[in-house]
């Protein structure tokens, strides 16, 4: 079963860290990735910038409209994601406590990925069939 | 109906089959006369209608093997049918900290206390659609955030363990509040927490915590004829007619309480309780618990009860100094700080301050019965 970590944080506490902070939590981050993918769990997984670069679309009557900033104006904003597999919600919270996020005191949303059955689990297979015939 | 959710990972499934179980039931017992073992026949039928359901659907063919490896022509058991394991499994999926704490005690009473939907909304003065809905939605979030049927890893298991029993407690403490105007099954609801945690108590014989939350609800229960009056009002604990209370439960809960050792919150809660029922209460020892609950669980509304532990042990002038201490944090517009006040304020003869605090304490109970007894109080003053 998969589920998206929803890593969610207050973005104006990365200001202050210094670069040597910075290595620090990249080599945290870079530890957990990896051992996510020793356990075989890993599905994937980014870090986003900060939400000050986001770009927020509305299609309305064909007419794109186009906002500066986020979706929702939080203080605490989706700074990124990992999409784990596991056995079922307990390995996924076990996994979320482990974030380096999680264990500054962030928090994270735990959310069950849509299954729609075999035949639409890859996409690209339906791609690579439709390009064969 | 444990062993079957367990096995099917389901609910819903389990539940229309017993249900399916039940409609043939009726349909053919008065017919045919009754099974030698009507328990057993219930679940053998619920197990061969989920065996129906789920060879409809192709998606269960695994959980289908493991049903008929499982249960192949079981022995009867009139007595129970599922194996003790997995109702502790159920326990603690009910009681997920991942369901909103509402629809844990609704999931527990109707799956492992065999309350129906209606009588869970009685119960809980919920209308009984509402109810419905959160009970569906708790078993929907459980198939597809697939929050497991079991016992917790040891590293949690401490945490899940106190988030099962807050749903037994609160389940008590509704059918507590319970008055004699409310329905039966609301006043029941005392009887359901205490048959849950003896069923608990069963399935971890090992936890000193569940064995004082067991003990704690005991001892407050065994008093339930002598707390409240011919005419519905609150007889408080020193002027109860202890003849009425239960011996036997009393006996119990102390023996249990004892066996648990006030090592956490609820035991230490169970030996204070303990202290209340003994023929004379030792008020230093009572200070000393309180202290330890302090400790272990620090709210306001702890150290108000220590505060009046220290004005037995000590007298009401050292409570008085506790209780002010209090009296302008979060208890501010908590009615029984203001009560504590006043009856202090009572018993050193300052009688016009401890007016001001019980109409103060007045203006801010909910409860008939308390504010009846408030009343009563100030009327004692003016004699």
């Amino acid at each position: 079963m998969k589920y998206m970590l929803l890593i969610i944080g207050d973005e104006s506490q990365y200001a202050d860290w210094s670069e040597e902070d910075m290595a620090t939590q990249m080599q945290a981050w870079d530890e957990y990735t990896k051992s996510l993918v020793a356990a075989g769990a890993f599905v994937s997984g980014e870090g986003l910038q900060t939400s000050t670069t986001a770009t927020t679309l509305q299609v309305q009557d064909g007419e794109r409209i186009l906002t500066d900033g986020p979706f929702a104006e939080t203080k605490e904003q989706i700074g990124g994601f990992y999409v784990i597999d596991c056995k079922n919600l307990d390995e996924a919270v076990d996994w979320a406590a482990k974030l380096p996020s999680a264990r500054r005191g962030g928090v994270t949303e735990i959310r069950p990925v849509m299954d729609y059955g075999p035949e639409y689990d890859d996409p690209h297979s339906v791609e690579r069939q439709g390009a064969a015939s | 109906m444990a062993t079957l959710i367990r096995i099917l990972g389901d609910f819903d499934l389990a539940e229309d089959a017993v249900q399916e179980a039940f409609v043939i039931a009726v349909e053919r017992w008065p017919r045919d006369g009754l099974p030698d073992n009507p328990g057993a026949w219930l679940v053998r039928t619920a197990r061969n209608r989920a065996i129906d359901r789920v060879r409809r659907d192709r998606r269960y063919e695994d959980k289908l093997r493991e049903l008929e490896r499982l249960m192949p022509g079981q022995p009867d058991d009139p007595t129970d049918t599922s194996l003790p394991d997995d109702r502790l499994r159920l326990f603690f999926t009910c009681c997920h900290p991942a369901l909103n704490p509402e629809a844990r005690v609704a999931l527990t009473l109707r799956t492992l206390g065999g309350l129906s939907t209606p009588e869970v909304a009685r119960a809980f003065l919920t209308g009984e659609k509402a109810m419905q809905q959160r009970i569906v939605r708790a078993k929907r979030k459980i198939r597809d955030a697939r929050i497991p049927y079991q016992v917790p890893a040891d590293h949690e298991l401490p945490d899940r363990l106190r988030s099962l029993l807050t749903v037994l407690y609160l389940i008590f403490n509704e059918g507590y509040l319970a008055s004699e105007s409310d329905t039966v099954v609301r006043r029941e609801l005392c009887d359901e927490a205490i048959r849950l945690g003896r069923l608990l108590g069963a399935l971890m014989p090992d936890e000193s915590e569940v064995r004082g939350l067991l003990a704690l609800m005991l001892l407050h229960h065994s008093r339930r004829d002598a707390r409240v009056d011919e005419d519905g009002e609150l007889v408080l604990l020193a002027e109860q007619d202890r003849s009425l209370w239960r011996r036997d439960e009393i006996e119990e809960g102390i023996r249990l309480a004892a066996k648990a050792g006030a090592s956490g919150p609820y035991a230490v809660q169970a030996a204070i309780a303990a202290e209340h029922v003994a023929d004379v209460t030792d008020w230093t020892h009572v200070v000393a618990l309180y202290s330890r609950l302090v400790e272990l669980d620090p709210s306001p509304v702890v150290e108000l009860n220590r505060a009046v532990a220290v004005s037995m042990a000590a007298g009401p002038e050292a409570g008085l100094e506790l209780v002010a201490r209090l009296e302008n944090g979060r208890l501010e517009d908590y009615h029984l700080l203001h009560a504590t006040r006043a009856d202090l304020l009572r018993r050193l003869g300052r009688a016009e301050e401890a007016a001001r605090a019980y109409r103060r304490a007045h203006e801010l109970a909910a409860n008939p019965a308390e504010r009846a007894l408030l009343e009563r109080r100030l009327g004692e003053l003016s004699r």
